[in-house]
C-alpha cells in the first residue's frame, strides 16, 4: 500500500525528522517502507509499504502516524469530525442484524439533498483531490471518493448506498439459497446460505464487507445517501469473498480484523465530506451493536504484564540496562494500551488493549510490542550456555560413506523431482501398486510421489543427452515414497545413472563406452563400505515376471546382501530407451539405502603382509557359454587353500577356433605363503588342485 | 680415455706423492666426464679398476712396491683415497642411464592436457546444508530430521497456524489425494517447512533442546528464477531455561559470520510468523559490496536471509500435551529457519534456482 508523508505529517505536526529517517525508523520497527519516492517540492514523499498481515491497523495513514508518534514520543491527536446538527427523522432508519455471529456493529446515517459531484479538497483534513492525485487514486465521485478517503485515512471500510433504492430498511443476514446479487463490478452472483449480505426488505443489496451492489450504487442522479460503517466478522467475510473470488480493500481489512470503534468516526468523516457539497443529516446515527462481539473486541479483559517476564524473554540490551519499566509504559501507552499498575514494587501492570489491535491477546504479544518499538537492534548479542552433547543422525556416517564413495567414483550428485507421472511410477515402483497420488498436483507429469528415484534419474539423463552432453555420470540420494494415501512410508534410496564414454579418454587413450560392469563396480564399491557376510548378484527368468520392468532382462542384476535384496541395476530396457529417444545404452541402478543403513560400516583391520615372494600363474580355460564366472569363482573358493591368495579373470575372449557355444577365459592366480617361500613341489600341487577344481565345474585347459 | 701407462715414481716425499696422485685423480675425472653410454661406463671400469691391467692395479704394483718402507703408509692412504674417488666416479657415471639421444627419441608433448578422470562434485545443496549444520553443531546443536509427508497437525496446527490461514489452502500447499473425509488434523500433505520437526522433537524429549533440522520441503508454487515448488530449509530450535531474544540475536550473528566471513554484520527487523513471537527477519550486510550498495543488494547494502523468533507460547502448549516440561512460564526458546538455495545461490553466484534440480552435468561439474 501507499502512504503520503504529507498526510502523515498532517496528523503529527510535531514530526521533525526527514522522510528518509522516518522511513528507516518505521522499517526497523516492522512497519516496512520498501520504497521512497520524492513527489516534488512541498509534496513530501510517497512510501511503498510492505506491512505484515497481522498489522492491518497500520495499513492506513492514521495507523502509520500512530507508530511514528510512539517511536518519537509525540502526541497523536484523536480523530474527531464534528457534524452539523441533524434534523429529526419522522422515523429512525431501520437496521437489523440477523446474523449476530457475523456482524458485530452496523451504523447507518441518512444524508439528504446531497449533490454528487467531482471531488475537491473540501476542508483541512479532507484534501481528497490533492492526496488522490499524489497517490494516483482514481477519482469517481465525491461520495465514492469519500469512502475511499476514509479507508486510506483510518482503514475503516464504509459504503454509500443510494437511499432511494433501498426498500424499507437494512438487514444484515445470511443469504438464502438461490438469491441473486449484481455487484458494483457488474458481475451477477448466485448466493449461498453461507454468504453474509446486507439486504433491504426485498432483496440482497451488497456482499457484506466485500462489495456493494449495482442497484443501490451512487449515480449522478443520487439525491439521498445512506452511509454504512460496520464491523463484520473476519471468517464470515473471508468465506464470502472466497466463494465469489473477490478480494477487495474492504475484505482485506475485515478478514484481518477491523476496529470495532472506528465505524462512527469513519461514518462522520464520510458524511462531513459529502455534506461539504451541500445537504443535511436526517436523524441520529443508527448504531446497532452486538454485545457478544463488543465483548471480544473493544471490551476485552485487560491482560496482566510483568516487567520480569519482559526481561525473561527479551534478555540483554546493548546499554546493559535491560528493558526498564518506563520503556514498557511509554511504548504500550503510545500504541494505545492503558496500563494500570498492579504492584508498584514488582513492576506489574494490567493492560487494557486498544480496539484496533485485535492481534494483541496475550502477555507475549505485548512483550513483542515492547521489543519492536524499543528496536531489535538495540538488544545485545549474547550466546546461550551449552546444553548437552551433540547427537548426529544414526545413519549420518553411513550416508557420508556412500556419498564419499560415489564422488570418488567420479559421479556428480544431482537432485531430481519429488514427483513423477503415474506411468513412470507404475514402471519403477519396487512395491507394485504402492503409489501415492497428490490431491492437487503441479501437473499430470508430476501427479504422484516418486516410488523410485529411477524416473527422476531418467529425466535428468534425458536432459543432458538432449542438451548434447553425451557422457553422463550422476547419482541422487533421496527419499522415495510408498504406502497408501492413508499412510505414506518414506525411505532413503540411491540411484546411479550413467551413459556415454568413460571419462579417461582423450587424445592419447581410445574412448571406451561405459558398460554394465562399470556400473557393477560402482555397486560393489558401495557394498564394500559395509560389513556383510555374503553378497551375490542374480537375475530372474524373464517369464517369472520378477524382473523390474525398467531393466534389460538379460543385462541387469539384483543385489543381495546377507540374504536381503538391496537393489537392482543394469542397462535400461531398450523399450524404455526408445521411448525416451536414447540412442545409446543407458545404465541405471537403484539401491535401497534403508537396507544398507541397517548394516554396520566396514571397519578396516590391517593384516600382516607376507615378506615372501608371490608366484603368479595363468590358466587358459575353455568353458561352455552357460558356465558363468561365478561357478569357477566358487569352485576356487571352495578349495580352501590358504596359499591361494588371489584369483581373477584376466581376459575373456571368443573366437571361431573354439567349439560351438564355448568361450575362453584367462584365469590369473597368485600363490603366496605368509611364512615361507613356496617350493616347486608345493606349487605343482596347488596348480593341479586348481585345474581339478575348475575341471569339476566344466572348464578344461586350453592346449 | 687416457691409456698412458703409469709413470714411474722417483720421489716419495709428501709433496711428490700429492702431485702424483692429484694428477691421476685428474685423469680419472676427465675420463669420467666423457662417459656417454653404458659401453663407456664398462670401458672406464676396465681401464681404472680392472683386476689385471687396471690403472689402480698398476699403481699398486709399481708404486707401492717401489716405495721405501717409511713412505708406504703415506702412499697407502693416498691410494685408498684415489680408489674411493674413482669408485665414486664410476658409481655416478653408471647412474647416467640411457644416452641423451635415446631419451630424446622418447620425447612427448607435455602441453597436451592431462588425462582427465572425473571427480564427483557434491551437490551445492548438500554442501551448503552441511556447512550450515556444522556451524550449529559447533554451537552444540544436534541434527534432527522428519518426514516430508506430514499431517496438518504437525505442519500447521501445532505451529499455531489458525484454521483459516492462507498457507493451509491447497493453493499454497501440495496435499496427498483422498484426504477430504479425514479429520483436518490428520490430513496428509507435503510439509511446507521443516518446522514440524520442532514439534516432533519436543514431543520426543523434554528440554533442553538444541537442534538443527535440514530438509526438503514443498509448496504449490509455479517455478521461476527464484522460486521452486521443491526447496531445502535448515531450521533451528533452542529451548531451555533462560533463553532470550538477545541469545537469538547473538546465535544468528555468530552463525552468519561463521558462514559468510567475520566482517559480516547482521540486522534484525520485526516480522510475523505464527509460531514465533517476537518474530524477526534477519538481514546481513551485503557480501558482494560489503554494505556500500550494489546491484545484488538493490543498493541497500543489506540482504535478507532468514526468519526467526522466540518460540510462541502456543507452540509450547502443543508440545506440553505430550511433554509437560514445556511450560512457557518456566522455559523459553528460539527458532530460526533459512533457505538453503538462497544461501547457495548467493555464495556461488547462481541466478536460476531450477539449475539445482536439472541434473545438468555442465552445471554440476563446476563445483568439484
Amino acid at each position: 500500500m501507499k502512504i503520503l508523508t504529507q498526510w502523515l505529517r498532517a496528523y503529527l505536526p510535531g514530526l521533525t525528522v526527514s522522510d528518509a529517517q522516518l522511513a528507516e525508523d518505521l522499517t526497523l520497527r516492522g512497519i516496512a517502507v520498501e520504497g521512497i519516492f520524492a513527489l516534488g517540492s512541498g509534496n513530501g514523499s510517497l512510501y511503498e509499504m510492505d506491512i505484515t498481515t497481522n498489522r492491518v491497523d497500520a495499513m492506513n495513514h492514521y495507523g502509520v502516524a500512530r507508530e511514528a508518534a510512539t517511536i518519537y514520543g509525540l502526541p497523536l491527536p484523536e480523530l474527531h469530525y464534528p457534524l452539523p446538527a441533524a434534523k429529526p427523522a419522522a422515523q429512525a432508519f431501520s437496521v437489523r442484524i440477523e446474523a449476530e455471529g457475523a456482524c458485530g456493529r452496523f451504523t447507518a446515517r441518512v444524508l439528504r439533498d446531497v449533490t454528487i459531484a467531482e471531488s475537491r479538497d473540501w476542508f483541512p483534513g479532507a484534501e481528497v483531490a490533492t492526496y488522490f492525485a499524489l497517490l494516483e487514486q482514481k477519482k469517481i465521485s465525491n461520495a465514492v471518493d469519500a469512502t475511499n478517503f476514509a479507508w486510506l485515512a483510518i482503514g475503516q471500510p464504509t459504503h454509500a448506498f443510494d437511499l432511494d433504492k433501498i426498500e424499507g430498511g437494512l438487514i444484515v443476514r445470511l443469504a438464502r439459497k438461490g438469491e441473486r446479487l449484481k455487484t458494483l463490478d457488474g458481475v451477477e452472483h448466485v448466493l449461498d446460505p453461507e454468504d453474509l449480505i446486507v439486504a433491504d426488505h426485498a432483496r440482497p443489496l451488497a456482499l457484506a464487507g466485500v462489495m456493494g451492489g449495482w442497484d443501490t450504487m451512487i449515480t449522478l442522479s443520487t439525491k439521498n445517501v445512506l452511509v454504512e460503517a460496520a464491523w463484520f466478522d473476519p471468517m464470515a467475510v473471508r468465506r464470502t469473498a472466497r466463494r465469489h473470488g473477490l478480494h477487495t480493500d474492504a475484505s482485506h481489512r475485515f478478514e484481518r480484523g477491523a476496529d470495532f470503534n472506528a465505524a462512527p468516526i469513519a461514518s462522520a468523516l464520510v458524511s462531513k465530506i459529502l455534506l461539504a457539497n451541500g445537504g443535511w443529516i436526517e436523524g441520529d446515527l443508527v448504531d446497532v451493536r452486538v454485545p457478544a462481539v463488543e465483548a471480544r473486541t473493544t471490551q476485552r479483559n485487560p491482560i496482566p504484564l510483568k516487567l520480569r517476564e519482559v526481561q525473561r524473554i527479551l534478555g540483554a540490551t546493548i546499554d546493559t540496562e535491560g528493558i526498564h519499566a518506563a520503556t514498557v509504559q511509554t511504548v504500550l501507552e503510545g500504541l494505545g494500551c492503558k496500563l494500570a499498575t498492579q504492584h508498584e514494587e514488582h513492576a506489574a501492570w494490567l493492560a487494557t488493549l486498544p480496539s484496533w489491535r485485535l492481534d494483541l491477546e496475550r502477555e507475549v504479544d505485548l512483550i513483542e510490542e515492547v521489543a519492536r518499538v524499543y528496536g531489535y537492534n538495540r538488544f545485545a548479542n549474547t550466546l546461550p550456555a551449552f546444553g548437552e552433547g551433540v547427537k548426529t543422525l544414526e545413519w549420518a556416517e553411513s550416508e557420508a560413506a556412500v556419498r564419499r564413495t560415489l564422488l570418488a567414483l567420479g559421479l556428480h550428485e544431482a537432485i531430481g523431482s519429488t514427483f513423477c507421472s503415474a506411468a513412470d511410477a507404475a514402471l519403477t515402483a519396487p512395491q507394485p501398486g504402492q503409489v501415492v497420488p497428490l490431491g492437487n498436483p503441479l501437473s499430470e507429469e508430476a501427479g504422484v510421489l516418486r516410488p523410485s528415484l529411477v524416473p527422476g534419474m531418467l529425466a535428468m539423463i534425458a536432459g543432458n543427452l538432449h542438451r548434447g552432453v553425451s557422457d553422463v555420470r550422476l547419482f541422487e540420494m533421496g527419499t522415495v515414497f510408498s504406502g497408501t494415501t492413508e499412510k505414506v512410508e518414506e525411505r532413503p534410496a540411491l540411484v546411479i545413472g550413467a551413459a556415454g564414454n568413460l571419462p579417461e579418454t582423450g587424445p592419447l587413450h581410445p574412448a571406451r563406452a561405459l558398460d554394465f560392469h562399470d556400473l557393477k563396480d560402482m555397486v560393489e564399491q558401495i557394498l564394500e563400505r559395509f560389513q556383510t557376510r555374503a553378497i551375490y548378484f542374480d537375475r530372474f527368468p524373464i517369464e517369472s515376471g520378477l524382473m523390474p520392468q525398467w531393466l534389460h532382462p538379460y543385462r541387469a542384476a539384483r543385489v543381495v546382501a546377507d540374504g536381503v535384496t538391496v537393489g537392482w541395476f543394469g542397462q535400461l530396457h531398450p523399450r524404455e530407451a526408445v521411448a525416451r529417444k536414447f540412442e545409446d545404452p543407458v545404465f541405471v541402478g537403484e539401491l535401497y539405502l534403508d537396507r544398507f543403513y541397517k548394516l554396520p560400516l566396514r571397519k578396516p583391520i590391517a593384516r600382516e603382509l607376507s615378506r615372501f615372494q608371490p608366484v603368479r600363474r595363468d590358466f587358459s580355460l575353455i568353458l561352455n557359454e552357460n558356465i558363468a564366472w561365478e561357478t569357477v569363482d566358487r569352485a576356487l573358493a571352495a578349495l580352501q587353500v590358504s596359499e591361494l591368495v588371489e584369483w581373477r579373470v584376466r581376459e575373456i575372449f571368443r573366437d571361431a577356433r573354439l567349439g560351438q557355444g564355448e568361450y575362453s577365459l584367462l584365469l590369473g592366480v597368485t600363490f603366496q605363503a605368509s611364512d615361507r617361500t613356496l617350493s616347486d613341489a608345493e606349487l605343482q600341487s596347488f596348480q593341479a588342485q586348481v585345474v581339478e577344481a575348475v575341471g569339476k565345474v566344466g572348464a578344461r585347459l586350453r592346449t | 680415455m687416457t691409456n698412458d701407462s703409469i709413470p714411474d715414481l722417483t720421489a716419495f716425499d709428501d709433496e711428490s706423492l700429492n702431485q702424483a696422485f692429484a694428477a691421476l685423480e685428474q685423469q680419472a675425472r676427465e675420463a669420467a666426464a666423457k662417459i656417454n653410454s653404458e659401453e663407456d661406463v664398462e670401458a672406464f671400469k676396465l681401464v681404472w679398476l680392472g683386476r689385471k691391467q687396471g690403472r689402480l692395479t698398476e699403481v699398486s704394483a709399481r708404486w707401492l712396491k717401489a716405495a721405501p718402507a717409511a713412505a708406504k703408509k703415506a702412499l697407502g692412504v693416498r691410494f685408498n683415497a684415489l680408489k674411493a674417488a674413482v669408485e665414486e666416479l664410476l658409481e655416478s657415471a653408471a647412474g647416467t642411464g640411457p644416452s641423451d639421444a635415446a631419451l630424446k627419441a622418447e620425447a612427448i608433448d607435455i602441453t597436451l592436457p592431462g588425462t582427465r578422470r572425473l571427480l564427483g562434485a557434491e551437490h551445492l545443496i548438500t554442501r551448503t546444508t552441511n556447512e550450515i549444520v556444522s556451524v550449529f553443531a559447533a554451537l552444540g546443536y544436534s541434527v534432527g530430521v522428519g518426514p516430508q509427508v506430514e499431517t496438518d497437525y504437525y505442519n500447521f496446527e501445532s505451529m499455531n497456524f489458525p484454521p483459516g490461514h492462507p498457507a493451509r489452502d491447497t493453493q499454497d500447499t501440495l496435499v496427498i489425494a483422498s484426504q477430504e473425509r479425514r479429520p483436518l488434523r490428520d490430513r496428509l500433505l507435503l510439509r511446507t517447512h521443516t518446522s514440524p520437526v520442532q514439534m516432533r522433537t519436543m514431543e520426543s524429549q523434554p528440554p533442553p533442546v538444541r537442534i538443527v533440522i535440514p530438509g526438503r520441503v514443498h509448496r504449490n508454487e509455479a517455478d521461476d528464477a527464484t522460486h521452486s515448488s521443491t526447496f531445502y530449509q535448515v531450521e533451528g530450535l533452542c529451548v531451555d531455561t533462560h533463553i532470550t531474544f538477545s541469545d537469538l540475536k547473538g546465535t544468528l550473528d555468530h552463525a552468519m559470520r561463521a558462514l559468510f566471513g567475520s566482517s559480516v554484520k547482521t540486522r534484525f527487523f520485526p516480522s510475523f510468523f505464527p509460531f514465533t513471537e517476537p518474530s524477526a527477519d534477519v538481514q546481513i550486510s551485503c557480501i558482494f559490496c560489503g554494505g556500500k550498495g550494489c546491484r545484488k543488494c538493490k543498493q541497500s547494502g543489506w540482504i535478507e536471509l532468514l526468519g526467526c523468533g522466540m518460540v510462541d507460547p502456543a507452540v509450547f502448549a502443543f508440545a506440553a500435551e505430550r511433554q509437560p516440561a514445556y511450560d512457557p512460564k518456566k522455559i523459553s526458546g528460539f527458532a530460526f529457519g533459512m533457505g538453503v538455495e538462497r544461501i547457495a545461490m548467493m555464495k556461488y553466484g547462481i541466478s536460476e534456482i531450477g539449475q539445482f534440480y536439472s541434473g545438468d552435468m555442465r552445471f554440476l561439474s563446476q563445483f568439484v
